[in-house]
């Protein structure tokens, strides 16, 4: 009996994780919101699922819109109780975004995160800020060139920074590691 | 031992300044120089109304230890008069030229991440997971406000007098930041809160390597706006932001608990 509620409960944690790998991100329709890393746990607490969450950019006007698709995915699984929480520490890193869907990133027109630089303590480095140097360049999702410029720190969403590309032109936004 | 008066005070405090700043920024919506300057202005105001909402939820939670019922962050926000608000006179200062909104940013900026960086240490793991999630944030912001200070203080003729004039109107602005309050005193030797005093110096430093590279000289004056415990934190604010706060509040006021 024991072993097979246990099992039962452990085939609903599965049945949740894919329904949410199917709840993709409104601005980015190419990925999920398990994807992205914002999905940290799912776990039952007494007779009550709990799925938790962590928002990306602390303003981010989607981080509603993605809860209420949450909700609506958790719903249709037809499980009896569920709960949505918010958990803020640690804070969400672009590192957590899933390795193959960087590449599906790349194919929609935006550049996949790269290496993080930011450990926000560091030291302000002038100089680098008044030549605008990035830590490594930024390659064009169109042509792969590295011959790109930033237009502005803010794109499309807070998550994006816009860029420009020097030799095909084109412009194009780039994923900020965070 | 501090009170959750003190820590609900302090919340404002960091809450407020998001808050008002944010407004602020908002009021540009439309008006940008360009429009990848609107969508980074309002992205910067964004962020910041998203940090003042995670202050102003705990602030609530806060309050209904010692108030018969903690308000929430739509009731903190709209509903409370100049003289409750804790924010920085700084960032309630009009928005200007786009030099004086970006020194506004860069004065705030800097401090912002000096403070935050050391709120991630404070032993309130509320206060310290917040400040976690902010200093990302403001890590971009920073960036962002120092490479305009630079492009127009080592610009043309014209925009190095308006980012100049505006480095020096601002000026007297940034002493309040870090003038601390008792609260303030009583909330960091409990290693809950910052001691705003110990920000000065890293943040003059940083500040005056800016200014160098921007081709800018740094204001010397030393009489300070609100120091000396007469000034934003303590509710006394200019004019300004009554008048911001009758526009932000209009709606909620007319049509109380009004939703969409």
């Amino acid at each position: 009996m024991v072993a097979a509620a246990t099992s039962l409960a452990t085939a609903w944690i599965e049945t949740v994780w894919k329904a949410l790998a199917a709840v993709t991100d409104p601005e980015i329709p190419v990925i999920s919101v398990v994807e992205l890393g914002i999905v940290r746990s799912v776990e039952w607490r007494a007779d009550e699922l709990i799925v938790t969450v962590t928002p990306t950019y602390s303003g981010c006007p989607a981080t509603e819109l993605i809860a209420a698709d949450i909700d609506r995915a958790l719903a249709a699984t037809g499980i009896a109780k569920y709960r949505i929480e918010t958990k803020l520490a640690p804070a969400w890193t672009t590192d957590w975004i899933d390795p193959a869907a960087r590449d599906r990133l790349a194919r929609f027109g935006i550049t996949p995160p790269g290496v993080r630089s930011s450990d926000p303590l560091r030291a302000i480095d002038v100089s680098a800020i008044s030549r605008r140097r990035t830590a490594e360049p930024v390659a064009c999702p169109r042509c792969a060139s590295r011959h790109t410029r930033e237009l502005s720190r803010f794109g499309s969403t807070p998550c994006k920074a816009q860029y420009r590309c020097e030799d095909c032109l084109e412009p194009f936004d780039y994923f900020k590691p965070h | 031992m501090s009170s959750d008066r003190q820590l609900f005070d302090y919340l404002l405090c960091l809450g407020d300044s998001a808050l008002v700043l944010s407004q602020r920024l908002g009021e540009w919506v439309g008006h940008g120089p360009v429009l990848e300057e609107d969508i980074a202005l309002t992205n910067v105001g964004l962020d910041l109304l998203g940090q003042a909402r995670l202050w102003y939820a705990y602030a609530g939670e806060v309050e209904a230890r010692f108030a018969s019922a903690g308000r929430g962050e739509d009731a903190l926000a709209f509903l409370r008069d100049s003289g409750e608000f804790r924010n920085l006179l700084l960032v309630e200062r009009p928005n200007g030229n786009y030099a004086d909104t970006m020194a506004r940013q860069f004065y705030f900026d800097h401090w912002h991440r000096l403070l935050l960086a050391r709120l991630v240490q404070s032993r309130d793991a509320r206060i310290a997971e917040i400040a976690a999630k902010s200093l990302k944030e403001v890590a971009y912001h920073v960036e962002r406000s120092t490479d305009w200070v630079i492009r127009l203080g080592d610009g043309t003729d014209e925009s190095h007098a308006k980012m100049q004039a505006a480095i020096d109107e601002l000026w007297m602005y940034t002493g309040e930041m870090f003038d601390a309050v008792e609260t303030e005193i009583a909330l960091a030797d409990e290693k809950i809160g910052c001691d705003v005093r110990a920000l000065a110096e890293p943040w003059q430093k940083t500040v005056a390597d800016v200014l160098a590279e921007a081709t800018l000289v740094i204001p010397m004056g030393t009489w300070m706006q609100g120091a000396k415990g007469r000034g934003g934190k303590q509710g006394l604010h200019s004019e300004e932001l009554g008048r911001m706060l009758a526009t932000m509040q209009t709606l909620q006021r007319s049509y109380p608990g009004a939703q969409w």
